[in-house]
């Protein structure tokens, strides 16, 4: 959103604590785990010079961006903080991307970065400018059915269908790397998908069969 | 002329009970007890319905009516609602567990830049009320938990909402908090409440017992007796007695609690994402003093809710009047952090039962004493196992609801039921072991039921109670095997604000309309089928339009009430739609209305005096642009009559004695739900109840710090649920158990399925595995490893 009153926003240092999103804005996606013992400030320290060098510092008001989502370019207006995530569901319209813990642990979120299923809540919208965005709405020819999707659907493969983008994308994702998988391969390409309802099993079947085969016990 | 006076009684009573016609049903299960029972219904009763295999549509398989629009990211959410000009909401919650709120300064929120409205607070929801409201004066809700929502603050963005939050400085004038059950049943333990109190239940359960005693932080306790429990115990033959600890689940659900309120002169409308759009309705006319025809609340899609999702709930309240000061829309949807702390759980317990049988299997005695945490709300009561699985020759339950700092309870799928479970089926388990026998012909003798009995028979026969090994802990090496049973039970509960319409339009289409909200459970679905049936034109070819407080009130989801409530009410106004229209179309095709039939997507005449006529091209004789009917729930046909239902899971584990890790290889399930409306769904529904039990029993915890009084895992990556890889071979025998109490017939199947009596299932196996008894959830591997050092410290061989 392009609300010009983001630009009066407090400096910095004056929050408190270290949000999500304020470390994901400064550690960027290289991070070591240990930088998050260390804090923001001690990032941020460590990038000052970078940015006295000359390097080009975006933000923190929102900035135009280039999103190539599901075959097509939009372009956004957005602070270098949002989410893609967020840029999909709040920017765009496009809320079958789901935001579920929000931090990263439950695959709600997944959409492809090129052909890489990623956690779209843990990637910032502007590190997706470049890349080919595909996300549940685009998994398949407008109109059609992807074969996990159809798969999916035979099978009963969801309950309230919260975590069911999620699961399609990761499976769709298992099928294109691995097109006959085993069942032990589907659990494993779903096991950073949580479902609440408890709907798995059908899951695992449903990818098998979109892979044509039968369930493996 | 008067009336003689008993003239005038019998003429009330006349009224009062309007004339029934005798019909035969089937009832019982096909294949084992199937025969025919006399019911005496309503005049306006549709004709009795046949068993599954006769019928086309219902009881057979239909794909998910929004299948399609939930795998392709189209299902609308209150999440996703997104309306023009709509405003971010987002709460200000306590940071400590237990204060007065002296102040709330919003002004630094309020100048925020995008800040557009705040709320503070005059109401909590969810927490128990004091009996004497005097107790508790100040301008402000006493904070009785670290999360518990003071203020809200709605914003042009959700950053700037997240932002302006923060910036709201409350004031607390601390209190001493207790956070551990235990400490809180101590006589100086600090006071959570400082007088008595008492909590609502809400439409799915959960709440406590009203107007019981209470000592301290200790509401109750409430008390259920049958005959004398001592004697009981005196005359049994054997005794077990055990000491069962289970703790404290968050409901989870994937979607958090939220609405989108719209706040306007004339309509406040609320999108919100609930299991009774009625409920919610009914608590937004309480709050703002509104008419009914001036609130309307939908639920297009709905991401998961197990019990915590009733009424308004104080996001709702606070959203609303966001919305009316801001004069646009707001969403306000809970964080996962909140999810977990301020909307509801499930209890925990602590249990001392003790159980005493004669020789041949007979139950004397059932004794359990019982305290459970619901935090600063109540429903921790675990007795309804005891009372209603077997029958024994006494019984006494005392439940006790202890208050601590932390969030209130809700209702969760199958209230007390599976700690209740996990206790009692345990001791029945090990009473087995102790008298000799078969832990089924120990339940053949002492439970009645008529389904379970079959339901048995099927476990008895099945390939993986023929696998277990009857003497415990009898594999050698780290990794042993084990299977064990047990049962659950529940209820029958008919909620009577069941409505629907039906329409058929003179183009032929057909649609059907209830408030009711699918909350994945699929009553969509459901619904067309019933449809389908009666006009005979396939279910896709039928338009469902549920969620909506515009449409008839449907009943609120919770306590397995949905399908068996509301499916009768679908039939009625069906039927009653399908004979209006063919009264409307039979002077047109030159009929008498009797003479018609609606089949395989024709009018047919039954005694041929025409060709069958495409139902469409039929409609097109309607007189009228269409026909309606409504129908509301007519009571149970006999009320006398199979009050519970249920069913028996086995389970099959591994256990490594090393790691103390308990895998759960394969779990058979094997339960009744009346008259299987759509199987695919329901064994969706049990494989859910099956691995909510899995996860509740070796996984979950809520986990508080006694010195702070926050939780420490409120995030889904540390409070741990089961996931892809801990998931058994699930095998669903779905039992048809006809009742003879509805037009449908149909019952329930959400509370029953899998999650009452998976734990027990899977801890009479770890014990047939082990030769040890756990008796403590989550069955976590320093939970076995401990049990097995006891066990071995006590003498025991471990092999």
């Amino acid at each position: 959103m392009s609300d010009s009153s983001n630009n009066s926003r407090p400096p910095e240092h004056e929050r408190k604590g270290i949000s999500r999103r304020g470390f994901l804005k400064g550690a960027g996606m290289t991070a070591a785990g240990t930088a998050l013992l260390e804090g923001v400030q001690t990032l941020r320290a460590e990038m000052a010079p970078e940015a006295a060098s000359g390097a080009h510092e975006l933000g923190p008001g929102p900035v135009p961006m280039q999103l190539h989502v599901n075959g097509k370019e939009h372009t956004v207006q957005l602070e270098p903080r949002t989410t893609l995530a967020d840029a999909l569901r709040n920017h765009l319209g496009m809320t079958g991307t789901k935001v579920i813990c929000d931090r990263g642990v439950c695959s709600g979120c997944t959409v492809l970065l090129d052909k890489t299923p990623v956690n779209s809540c843990m990637v910032l919208a502007i590190d997706a400018v470049g890349h080919h965005i595909t996300t549940i709405e685009g998994i398949a020819p407008e109109g059609e059915l992807h074969p996990v999707q159809a798969a999916f659907i035979r099978n009963d493969a969801m309950q309230c269908g919260f975590c069911t983008p999620g699961m399609v994308m990761s499976c769709a994702s298992l099928l294109e790397h691995n097109p006959q998988p085993t069942e032990h391969d589907v659990r494993r390409a779903v096991s950073g998908n949580l479902c609440r309802c408890g709907t798995y099993p059908k899951v695992f079947a449903a990818t098998l069969e979109a892979a044509g085969r039968t369930r493996q016990a | 002329m008067k009336n003689h006076p008993e003239e005038n009684a019998f003429a009330a009573q006349a009224a009062a009970a309007p004339p029934k016609k005798s019909v035969s049903m089937p009832v019982g299960v096909p294949g084992y007890t199937l025969h025919d029972e006399t019911r005496q219904v309503p005049p306006s009763e549709p004709p009795v319905w046949p068993t599954n295999k006769d019928l086309r549509y219902v009881g057979h398989h239909t794909e998910r009516y929004d299948g399609r629009a939930k795998v392709t990211g189209q299902a609308r959410y209150t999440a996703d609602v997104q309306l023009p000009g709509m405003l971010w909401g987002r709460f200000a919650s306590a940071a400590v567990p237990h204060a007065k709120v002296v102040s709330v300064d919003t002004s630094a929120a309020e100048k925020y830049p995008g800040v557009r409205a705040v709320y503070v607070l005059q109401h909590i929801d969810g927490n128990a009320e004091l009996r004497d409201a005097s107790l508790d004066q100040g301008k402000y809700p006493v904070v009785r938990y670290a999360g518990q929502p003071v203020a809200a603050v709605a914003a042009t963005t959700p950053e700037a909402a997240e932002e302006a939050a923060a910036l709201i400085k409350i004031q607390y004038d601390k209190l001493p908090f207790v956070v551990d059950q235990n400490k809180a049943r101590a006589a100086d333990a600090p006071l959570v409440f400082p007088g008595a109190a008492d909590a609502e239940g809400s439409a799915g359960g959960g709440g406590g017992p009203r107007d019981v005693k209470q000592t301290g932080n200790v509401h109750g306790p409430s008390l259920h007796r049958i005959g004398d429990v001592e004697q009981g115990l005196k005359d049994a033959d054997v005794v077990v007695e055990g000491h069962y600890v289970t703790h404290v689940q968050t409901h989870s659900a994937l979607e958090t609690h939220g609405v989108v309120a719209d706040w306007k002169p004339d309509m406040l409308t609320m999108w919100a994402s609930t299991q009774g759009t009625a409920s919610v309705r009914e608590e937004l006319c309480g709050y703002f003093k509104l008419p009914a025809s001036k609130v309307r609340v939908i639920t297009e899609y709905m991401g998961g809710g197990f019990g915590a999702k009733f009424g308004a709930g104080n996001h709702g309240i606070a959203a609303a009047m966001l919305s009316k000061k801001a004069g646009v829309p707001v969403r306000l949807m809970l964080t996962r952090e909140e999810e977990h702390l301020s909307v509801g759980n499930r209890p925990s317990s602590d249990q001392l039962l003790r159980i005493g049988a004669k020789r041949d299997g007979t139950l004397t005695a059932m004794h359990l004493v019982s305290y459970g945490t619901a935090g600063c709300g109540t429903g921790a009561g675990c007795s309804g196992p005891v009372q209603n699985l077997y029958k024994s020759v006494s019984k006494h339950t005392e439940d006790n609801d202890v208050f601590i700092n932390a969030g209130p309870g809700a209702s969760m799928r199958a209230p007390g039921h599976p700690p209740g479970a996990f206790a009692l089926e345990q001791a029945m388990d090990e009473l087995a072991v102790k008298l000799n026998m078969d832990p089924i012909d120990l339940r053949d003798k002492t439970d009645e039921h008529p389904v379970r009995r079959v339901e048995r028979q099927i476990v008895r026969e099945s390939d993986i109670w023929k696998s277990r090994n009857p003497r415990a802990g009898a594999d050698s090496g780290a990794v042993k095997r084990g299977v064990g049973l047990a049962q659950s039970v529940w209820y029958r509960f008919v909620s009577m604000g069941s409505n629907a319409e039906v329409r058929v339009h003179r183009d032929g289409s057909l649609e059907v309309l209830s408030g009711v909200q699918d909350i994945g459970s699929g009553i969509k679905t459901v619904m067309a089928p019933i449809l389908a049936e009666q006009f005979g034109v396939p279910p896709a070819q039928i338009a469902v339009k549920v969620g909506d407080t515009n449409y008839p009130e449907g009943p609120n989801s919770g306590g397995s009430v949905t399908t068996l409530s509301l499916t009768p009410a679908v039939r009625d106004a069906a039927w009653q739609a399908s004979q209006k229209f063919l009264a409307e179309v039979a002077p047109g095709l030159g009929a008498e209305p009797a003479d018609l039939v609606l089949v395989d997507g024709e009018v047919r005449s039954k005694s041929g005096k025409f060709q069958p006529t495409a139902f469409k091209r039929a409609a097109a004789k309607m007189t009228s642009s269409q026909v309606t009917a409504q129908a509301k729930r007519v009571p149970d046909y006999d009320k006398s009559k199979y009050l519970t239902y249920g069913g028996v899971d086995v389970a099959e584990v591994e256990v490594d004695t090393e790691l103390g890790r308990i895998h759960v290889k394969r779990v058979l399930s094997v339960h009744d739900c009346g008259r299987p409306m759509n199987p695919e769904q329901t064994i969706s529904q049990i494989n859910g109840g099956v691995i909510q039990g899995i996860s509740y029993t070796l996984f979950e915890d809520r986990l508080l710090d006694p010195n702070y009084g926050l939780m420490v895992n409120a995030n889904l990556e540390q409070y741990k649920i089961a996931g892809a890889r801990e998931i058994p071979q699930i095998e669903v025998k779905l039992v048809e158990a006809y009742l003879g109490q509805s037009s449908t017939d149909a019952s329930g199947i959400g509370e029953a399925a899998g999650v009452i009596s998976v734990g027990a299932a899977v801890a009479n196996a770890v014990y047939n595995a082990l030769g040890v008894r756990i008796r403590r959830t989550p069955m976590t591997p320093s939970v076995v490893l401990e049990a097995l050092r006891t066990a071995s410290s006590q003498g025991k061989e471990i092999a």
